[in-house]
């Protein structure tokens, strides 16, 4: 090994199981380098690539899906200890006596995520062919998809949290870009607005956590901070797993940061499926499980993370059970079950695996019902209004039967995906000692049975009941570049948590990066848990049925409890966030610009003047401002003499 | 006074040494205004242009090759002490050379005229009229700027290479005095041009009071004006703090003021706003760089002993400048005065880094200041493309839907913007993970607290203007001019350095490290 | 300078006093013994013959002529201040010195010629 990096070396010397990578790993490069290429070919190469474009980027992004094949195929091959490998590419950032260098790692981990965002990726890519075929600017479209991938693989790919930060903020980049996309629409912009500075607060968390641990530990590669985590103080530990909560707070919408993915539907459809359901939305459940050694360390910040994930996952589902627009109620399902994978998280190694495995499954169901709500979209004028829906089911028989996989999958029905995945975790948040048990497997059980009502709410009222709908549309089927990848999704959806949950082919290919795998006993028997969970989706979906196929479903919404407006209002988290962050800093700024304006700058009032052009008001402004510029200047100088004066 | 006066008797006269390969770039610079204050006497006024553009530009190449292939061997502390070539000497000058040619490039645009488009050649006249047309027949020109800008890139080099407190000032009124100029010869927007030169005059002359009283206390209280001495005599003469911390404070005062530190900042939104676009430019690069060189060599070599006097106001007025700038950007609703606020807040980025105390102080600051000069001369080279009915279109709301009718220049700005954000992949985060982390490393995580959230307020500044471009339906008669290849270059040249110092910041941080050790 | 063991800022006060009370001297001096035989151009604020008000609409036009004459007769004049203590001193200081000084006059020789050129010595 001539070229072993420092990480790798330390990796090597602490748990002797990663190694440089050789064969096929060492051109992993390729994961990130090819969506990039397309992106950057795609911006740059103007209006005569709008023809070949799109299918430019998907045959890239499918490239990109072959190489990650050709990766694990070879992974496979080795025994599991000696998976894991570690790409060395160029030495980043010497500073000082810090030193970083770029890598990649690839673990099971790591490439558990590539298979999804490559591949459910590159459905989507091939979906939108279809759903923006006749959008003007699809070149760019397909430019930021491209773009996305890339960041997407990069995050997951990094081998320290600074690289990982450069996909994390490239990942919100391309989000920002996509969901303002169709940024004729003023709303639009707004939505891409609060995602970005809701997004800031969670990446201004991940920033401080990153520069907490090179305070603590000196370095922020993986393998340095796992290795040096032994050594840390415990504050130091609590400290950056919280942070690092905040940053995936942000990203994956959990509370208190979950404000933004409502409105993050403004973008097109195949773009919520990908980054608002499948991929993005869920890299904070990757940085968590990527931080194991850190949580494990820090018990505190741990809790916190469960209790975010469990409050995320109650509040998501009461506010799916209210909402009208068909995407913004599966908007609110992924951040409730969004919050299942981080209350698992939170659980420690009983966990990790579980919620890796959840996020796989939601990644192919909720994608699949997100693409089936875009074929809904197009053959209904684009409506989203679930009240004006009703009786598609014979009208689009596909998407009918996909979303209705979907719909089977996330309310967890014996046998299909779901139920493997989102069983395991209520399972495990049932194991512990003291009240945590009770509470979180409690939490975990409520929340399964909301999914089930407001899950099935959505599916009756949109492909079943009367037809209500308005005067001018006329259903039809989608064209089957979309049907196809709905298709493979739907089938993923069925099938995808059999063959990999009850065979125990997830957790075994998990255990050498994530650990777990001894046995666990909750504190109910498991059929008990199993059966409690089956009768409350059973009751869910009965009274999702009693309320919405059998009675008819009225084309306003009827006023509603004081709860169904609190839910339809997502729970006030608007008004919250304006309560206690919009509105003070608003008034601190005005306060300051005030400040400003009258005492220290004129900036405005003095520019305005200016160019109106009165001389008369000009040598007043002008006279008075360097006064009181030459005033400022002296205060500070006074202040400074002075506290030193007092100081001494 | 006069002990030390007569200890000097004149017959001991030794002729001072200079050592000329040290400082042979600072006389090329030199040389060649000259030179370009002879031309605008001799050369007939319509080769004025080529010979000056000409002869600037290779001065400061040949001043930078010489730099680099010669003077870098040959560091020295020169003219009896006066000049000290050493390390951050060297590599400041060197930043300031590249940064001023790339921001001459901007300043030289013509775009369809004979002379400069950026200057005026009377005050008095508008653009285009008939008085102008006058003015030039009567022999006005603007190619003074090429000599104008040699004289201060001069002063420039000298300021962070000076070896005692008098040199430094002579070099700060070198590098003042031509700017105060450049600021006022707008060609378009004359008032504001002219109101913000004599702002800037008044002002600086009053920072330099500051910065000449602190000296005299200092003088006082070592009995020396050199950096040596007087850190010499800090730990041996006891009990006179009482005039050497004010001294050292009154003295950074007036370079914050350079720097453009709250509450000595209130000068820059209005001087970056009326001076010629790229002059702003200019002076938001290079200036800095001196400036900060100045500060560096004052707090860490001469009063180093006195860091625990001085370093917790300048913390305190390194954390005011982050959220000072990044608050009022936040309001901001003209495109160059969002950038002088973004450039206080940079500066209190860079004071972070060098509160570190140590080699990485140094060098994260000086690196800082390369990746933020070089977007920022690019960012201003791209707003003097903007117009509107023929003057420049500065507010936002013309900036509007820029996106959609010239998206390269869309793009390019879009970028910078995002560098200046610490957008990640660009030299705007390298360079703040370094200042920050240098900052960690020395007690200053508070300040690395308030630097990461101030620069998440910016960011929110920055993306505004992003979605602006975007997002919004382009308004009014914006039009964005096509370039000549000079202003190409300089963007391009701007554009590329970000990226790559985001990238692969590796051989500059290097650079940087070995190039952070001052000459005591 | 060392003897000094207190240091106050007793002397810069002092001074300050001493500056601030030979100006207040000097104006009340001037006032009180000056003879009192007013006339037009006494009344004016300068006397360089310009008159600094009214103001013309939009500042008006003023002359700069004096101004730049003034300007120039400064900058040669302390180009001569630095000759005297040179000439003084020539003989101790040698080649050297010489050398230098005729680098500063050149240097000053080349704004010189600069404002010859562009018409700065004309009056009209």
């Amino acid at each position: 090994m001539p070229h072993l990096s420092t990480a790798a070396v330390l990796v090597a010397e602490s748990t002797g199981t990663v190694h440089d990578a050789t064969g096929t790993a060492s051109y992993a490069w390729l994961l990130v380098a090819l969506p990039l290429a397309g992106a950057a070919i795609l911006l740059l190469g103007g209006k005569t690539l709008n023809k070949i474009g799109p299918a430019l980027a998907t045959g890239l992004s499918w490239a990109s899906f072959g190489v990650g094949v050709a990766i694990i195929t070879e992974m496979l091959g080795r025994g599991a200890e000696e998976r894991a490998q570690h790409l060395h590419l160029y030495s980043w950032m010497p500073a000082g006596g810090f030193n970083l260098d770029a890598g990649l790692q690839l673990d099971q981990l790591s490439l558990t995520f590539v298979m999804l965002i490559t591949f459910v990726g590159s459905l989507i890519h091939v979906y939108s062919l279809g759903y923006m075929a006749h959008d003007p600017d699809k070149r760019r479209f397909f430019a930021y998809l491209n773009l996305f991938i890339a960041a997407m693989l990069l995050l997951v790919l990094a081998d320290s949290y600074l690289l990982l930060f450069v996909g994390w903020e490239g990942v919100g980049l391309a989000s920002y870009l996509l969901i303002g996309f169709w940024n004729w629409n003023p709303a639009y912009a707004t939505a891409a607005n609060k995602a970005f500075i809701v997004n800031r607060v969670g990446d201004a968390g991940m920033l401080l956590a990153i520069f907490t641990m090179f305070a603590t530990f000196g370095r922020v590669d993986f393998a340095g901070v796992n290795a040096a985590v032994g050594n840390a103080s415990q504050g130091a530990l609590t400290a950056i797993g919280l942070l690092l909560l905040v940053g995936a707070c942000g990203k994956s919408a959990q509370f208190p940061l979950q404000s933004w993915l409502g409105d993050a539907m403004a973008g097109p459809t195949p773009v919520s499926a990908l980054i608002h359901a499948a991929t993005m939305v869920t890299a904070g459940v990757y940085l968590i499980v990527r931080s194991s050694a850190i949580f494990d360390a820090a018990p505190d910040a741990r809790l916190a993370v469960t209790i975010v994930g469990a409050i995320t996952l109650l509040f998501g589902a009461i506010v799916g059970c209210a909402k009208d627009d068909m995407k913004k109620a599966l908007a609110a399902s992924t951040m409730s079950q969004i919050g299942y994978m981080v209350l698992a998280a939170g659980l420690g190694p009983v966990g990790y695996a579980f919620a890796i495995f959840h996020l796989l499954t939601h990644g192919f169901f909720k994608a699949g019902m997100f693409l089936g709500a875009g074929s809904v979209m197009h053959g209904m004028n684009d409506q989203v209004d679930m009240r004006r829906f009703g009786g598609l089911a014979t009208f689009m028989k596909i998407t009918w039967i996909t979303f209705g996989l979907g719909w089977l999958a996330i309310i967890g029905f014996p046998g299909l995906s779901g139920f493997w995945s989102k069983d395991k975790i209520i399972e495990s948040a049932f194991v512990g000692d003291g009240w945590r048990p009770w509470v979180f497997g409690l939490a975990a059980l409520i929340g399964a049975g909301i999914t089930a009502f407001y899950m099935s709410r959505l599916f009756f009222m949109t492909f079943h009941g009367k037809r209500r709908w308005t005067e001018d549309v006329h259903p039809h089927e989608s064209p089957a570049t979309m049907t196809v990848p709905m298709m493979i999704l739907g089938f993923g959806s069925a099938f995808l948590g059999l063959a990999l949950g009850p065979t125990g082919v997830i957790t075994d290919w998990l255990e050498p990066v994530v650990g777990g795998g001894e046995e666990h006993h909750p504190v109910l028997a498991v059929p008990v848990i199993t059966g409690l969970t089956l009768v409350l989706v059973a009751g869910g979906v009965a009274l999702a049925w009693l309320r919405y196929l059998r009675d008819a479903v009225p084309v306003t919404p009827p006023v509603g409890s004081v709860a169904t407006r609190a839910a339809r209002r997502d729970l006030f988290q608007d008004d919250v966030n304006e309560a206690l962050l919009a509105r003070p800093g608003l008034h601190l700024t005005r306060a300051l610009v005030y400040a400003d304006n009258k005492g220290v700058d004129g900036a405005v009032g003095g520019t305005a003047a200016m160019i109106g052009g009165t001389s008369a008001r000009i040598k007043r402004v002008q006279n008075g401002y360097v006064r009181s510029y030459a005033l400022t200047m002296l205060l500070g100088v006074v202040a400074v003499l002075g506290v030193v004066w007092v100081v001494q | 006074m006069t002990a030390a006066l007569s200890s000097v008797p004149a017959a001991d006269f030794v002729a001072t040494k200079v050592e000329y390969a040290a400082v042979l770039p600072m006389f090329i610079v030199f040389g060649m205004a000259l030179v370009g204050v002879l031309v605008e006497a001799f050369a007939p006024r319509r080769v004025r242009y080529p010979i000056q553009l000409v002869l600037t530009l290779g001065g400061l190449v040949a001043a930078f090759l010489v730099l680099v292939l010669y003077s870098r061997d040959h560091q020295a502390k020169t003219a009896g002490g006066a000049i000290v070539i050493d390390g951050p000497a060297l590599f400041l000058q060197g930043t300031v050379l590249v940064l001023g040619a790339v921001g001459l490039l901007a300043m030289a645009e013509r775009l369809d005229s004979a002379a400069p488009d950026t200057f005026t050649q009377s005050g008095s006249a508008v653009p285009g009229s008939p008085q102008e047309a006058a003015a030039v027949r009567m022999g006005a020109t603007t190619t003074e700027v090429f000599p104008l800008v040699l004289f201060a890139i001069s002063g420039m080099m000298m300021f962070p290479a000076a070896g005692d407190l008098l040199t430094m000032f002579v070099a700060l009124e070198v590098l003042s005095l031509p700017l105060y100029i450049l600021t006022g010869l707008a060609r378009r927007r004359r008032l504001l041009s002219q109101e913000a030169s004599l702002k800037y005059f008044l002002l600086g002359a009053f920072s330099s009071a500051f910065f000449l009283f602190g000296s005299a206390l200092i003088y006082g209280f070592a009995g020396s004006v050199r950096f040596g001495e007087i850190a010499k005599a800090v730990p041996q003469v006891g009990g006179m703090d009482s005039i050497a911390v004010p001294g050292v404070l009154l003295i950074a005062v007036g370079l914050l003021f350079k720097i453009g530190a709250v509450p000595f900042h209130s000068w820059t939104p209005d001087v970056y706003q009326g001076a010629p676009t790229p002059v702003t430019g200019f002076m938001a690069a290079c200036t800095k760089i001196a400036a900060f060189g100045a500060l560096l060599r004052v707090l860490y070599v001469a009063f180093e002993g006195l860091r625990w006097n001085w370093q917790p106001v300048v913390a305190v007025v390194a954390a005011l400048t982050m959220i000072v700038g990044a608050v009022l950007s936040v309001t901001q609703t003209d495109v160059k005065r969002l950038l002088a606020y973004s450039s206080i807040t940079h500066a209190g980025f860079v004071l972070v880094g060098v509160l570190a105390m140590d080699r990485t102080g140094v060098s994260s600051t000086m690196f800082y200041l390369v990746a933020y000069g070089f977007s920022t001369i690019a960012a201003f080279a791209l707003i003097a493309l903007v117009r509107s009915s023929g003057s420049e279109a500065t507010h936002l709301s013309q900036w509007a839907g820029l996106g959609k009718s010239s998206p390269v220049l869309a793009g390019a700005f879009s970028f910078l913007m995002l560098a200046f954000a610490g957008i990640p992949l660009t030299s705007g985060f390298t360079a703040k993970f370094a200042v920050f982390g240098a900052a960690i490393a020395h007690d200053g995580t508070w300040l690395a607290v308030i630097g990461v959230l101030a620069s998440a307020v910016t960011a929110f500044v920055y993306v505004r203007v992003i979605v602006l471009m975007y997002f919004s339906e382009p308004s009014g008669d914006t039009a964005v001019l096509t370039p000549s290849v000079l202003t190409s270059t300089a963007v391009t040249i701007g554009v590329a350095a970000t990226l790559l110092l985001g990238i692969v910041p590796s051989p500059l941080l290097d650079l940087a490290h070995d190039s952070s050790l001052f000459l005591p | 300078m060392n003897g000094l063991t207190s240091y106050s800022y007793a002397p810069l006060l002092f001074f300050a006093a001493i500056g601030a009370g030979f100006a207040v001297f000097s104006v009340a001096a001037g006032a009180l013994a000056g003879p009192k035989r007013y006339n037009r151009a006494k009344l004016e604020a300068y006397e360089c013959g310009i008159q600094p008000s009214p103001h013309a609409e939009g500042g008006g036009r003023v002359p700069i002529k004096y101004y730049l004459t003034a300007m120039l007769f400064i900058i040669f004049d302390i180009e001569s201040v630095f000759l005297y203590p040179f000439a003084v001193a020539f003989e101790q200081m040698g080649l050297f010195a010489l050398v230098e000084m005729v680098l500063f006059i050149l240097t000053v020789f080349v704004a010189y010629a600069y404002v010859w050129r562009r018409g700065g010595l004309e009056w009209d």
